[in-house]
């Protein structure tokens, strides 16, 4: 399937989904749904980095909570530029800004996507343990920043007050952002699987499996790992641009949050780093089981499941669910091949 | 004399205080076929390793094709035309091995070119170049599924495949039975006949003598000979590094 196709198909797929959802006239199946859909971006990014290039993230949190906090930038644009700007100027900021969902969810993306460019460029010299400690590094030096900055709400945190009418007519906000997040799962997975089939692809794995040999195959090993760092940071960001519509309060404890960073490895790690449908099927079964627990249980108890089922993958099935699949079909597809080998052995 | 293909000029090299490389100097001629031998630890790799980028010499230089390559990084130099094998394997393991030999195609044969390969293009390469060391029936395979011979074939496939000017060949034969070392030979000999310039670095000497049309022995980081293999052989300083005194 090409591209394109696979994007048309996947989207049909989801408006049918979100149509048939809309029948059961229950806002919480969207009001958790997002939280999935949103765990299915972020952990599809981290994949882009981490699964096809083999640099573990432990900062996902960080790009997660530049999208979220963009979007706080712009909603306290018009409260300054009234304050402290001309009438005129203020008047023309007050008028396009906070823009509408889509827009922000594109500023949260280049604004982490710089920000991935940066720090690829800072860190991508260093390798496997050092890389990430750096990542985490990065977490705690934006959250530190975060904290600090009166504008966005310091550490009391910000109130982003969503806007009393859809742009779509007919659906409740919640709807609205069910539906956004849909769209840029779409996307992501759109794009992972073109990343996946290409030759970036190609030289994503070769970085991931031995990048000296990579280099002297002519990979251009430094480029392709900022290409990644910056796509990965940028659809991070996206996952979290219209997060504070959807919490309605944020503070940086809940933007920079553990959940993220932790989740955005096991989903990935869960389901397998290889393919596209690994994030996904990761972020399904974890996002899904976590939001069960959040109202069967409490809300402690997600992140236990998280590390117990981590565990338990990375003892049992350390290539994901993928990789269960692969090893369990994989043998079966294998089996008449050594067949044919035998027989032609025989004949010969 | 043409102009040299590569010219190594006054390549140093320290490790701390170890000095691997003292003041090499080198010419290669386009089209040539020689070995470089030595001891070791006498700096062989360390050179391939300052001629390929991998490494970077801390004085001299080293020019390939009329192009200066101090400060270019190694993907750099495999694009103009230099392309080197691992002295141990170093396949891409999440690759097949048909995708390994993809590779330098999608990115060193490809900026040659004005149009992308067609999918065809591509398996007809691959399968080309396999098919030249013998693995046209493991192209499906995983790394993992190749023997020891096997994978050093492929590393000298996937350098190949990059369709280089000057091949530099680090140890391609090490640990190969006589017949698979000339198979080898006798591939770097068709390869030296349609055009492609090639580096052998080897202990066997068999092949080392059959191969090559000129031999550098290199010592403890010196060029201590250099020139026809039978005169260097002779060369009592070669027996003294080699026999010992």
């Amino acid at each position: 399937m090409r591209t394109w196709q696979f994007f048309l198909v996947s989207l049909a797929i989801a408006l049918v989904g979100f149509a048939a959802a809309r029948l059961l006239k229950n806002d919480y199946l969207f009001f958790a749904g997002y939280v999935v859909l949103q765990f299915i971006v972020l952990a599809t990014a981290w994949n882009i980095l981490g699964g096809y290039c083999g640099y573990v993230n432990f900062g996902s949190a960080a790009f997660f909570a530049i999208g979220a906090y963009t979007t706080v930038v712009m909603t306290k644009l018009p409260a300054f530029a009234n304050r402290h700007l001309p009438e005129g100027l203020a008047e023309i900021i007050g008028s396009i800004t906070p823009p509408p969902i889509p827009i922000l969810i594109l500023l949260g993306g280049v604004v982490a996507g710089l920000v991935g460019l940066g720090t690829g460029y800072l860190t991508l010299r260093l390798r496997g343990v050092f890389f990430a400690i750096a990542t985490l590094a990065l977490a705690v030096v934006l959250q530190t920043l975060i904290v600090n900055w009166d504008f966005v709400g310091g550490s009391r945190g910000a109130y982003v007050i969503r806007p009393a009418t859809v742009p779509v007519l007919g659906i409740n906000y919640i709807e609205y952002l069910f539906l956004v997040m849909l769209v840029l799962v779409v996307v992501a997975l759109t794009v992972a699987r073109a990343i996946e089939r290409s030759r970036l692809g190609y030289g994503f794995a070769t970085i991931r499996d031995d990048e000296l040999a990579a280099e002297a195959s002519g990979v251009p090993t430094l480029k392709l790992k900022l290409v990644a760092t910056t796509l990965s940071g940028a659809f991070m960001g996206m996952a979290g641009a219209p997060f504070p519509y959807y919490i309605g309060f944020l503070e940086p404890s809940s933007a920079f949050g553990l959940s993220y960073a932790v989740n955005a490895i096991a989903m990935p790690m869960i389901g397998g780093t290889t393919s596209w449908v690994g994030p996904l099927l990761g972020a399904v079964l974890l996002g899904t089981l976590q939001q069960l627990a959040t109202v069967t249980i409490s809300s402690a108890v997600s992140l236990l499941i998280v590390g117990l089922l981590l565990v338990f993958f990375v003892i049992i099935a350390p290539n994901g669910l993928l990789g269960l699949w692969h090893d369990y079909f994989g043998r079966k597809d294998e089996k008449p091949t050594q067949a044919t080998d035998k027989a032609a052995v025989k004949t010969s | 004399m043409t102009a040299p293909l590569l010219k190594v000029d006054n390549v140093s090299k320290r490790f701390g205080g170890f000095v691997a490389l003292d003041g090499i100097n080198l010419e290669v001629a386009p089209g040539e076929r020689l070995g470089l031998i030595g001891p070791n630890g006498s700096g062989k790799s360390t050179l391939v390793n300052c001629m390929s980028g991998t490494l970077h010499n801390e004085t001299g230089s080293v020019h390939f094709d009329g192009h200066a390559m101090n400060g270019l990084a190694p993907h750099q130099r495999t694009h103009l035309g230099l392309a080197r094998s691992f002295q141990l394997p170093r396949p891409f393991h999440s690759l097949s091995v048909a995708e390994n030999i993809r590779v330098p195609l999608l990115y060193t044969v490809r900026l040659r070119r004005d149009v992308p390969h067609t999918r065809e293009e591509l398996e007809h390469r691959c399968h080309e170049v396999l098919g030249l060391v013998g693995l046209e029936h493991k192209a499906k395979k995983q790394p993992k599924d190749l023997t020891q011979v096997e994978m050093r074939k492929l590393e000298l496939a996937r350098a190949m495949a990059a369709e280089p000017k000057l091949l530099i060949a680090d140890e391609a034969m090490a640990g190969l039975s006589e017949s698979e070392v000339k198979d080898i030979v006798s591939l770097l000999i068709t390869l030296n006949e349609r055009g492609i310039t090639i580096i052998l670095i080897e202990h066997i000497m068999t092949a080392v003598m059959s191969f090559s049309q000129r031999l550098v022995v290199l010592v403890s980081g010196k060029k201590i000979s250099d020139g026809d293999p039978q005169d260097v052989i002779r060369d009592p300083e070669v027996e003294r590094a080699y026999l010992g005194q």
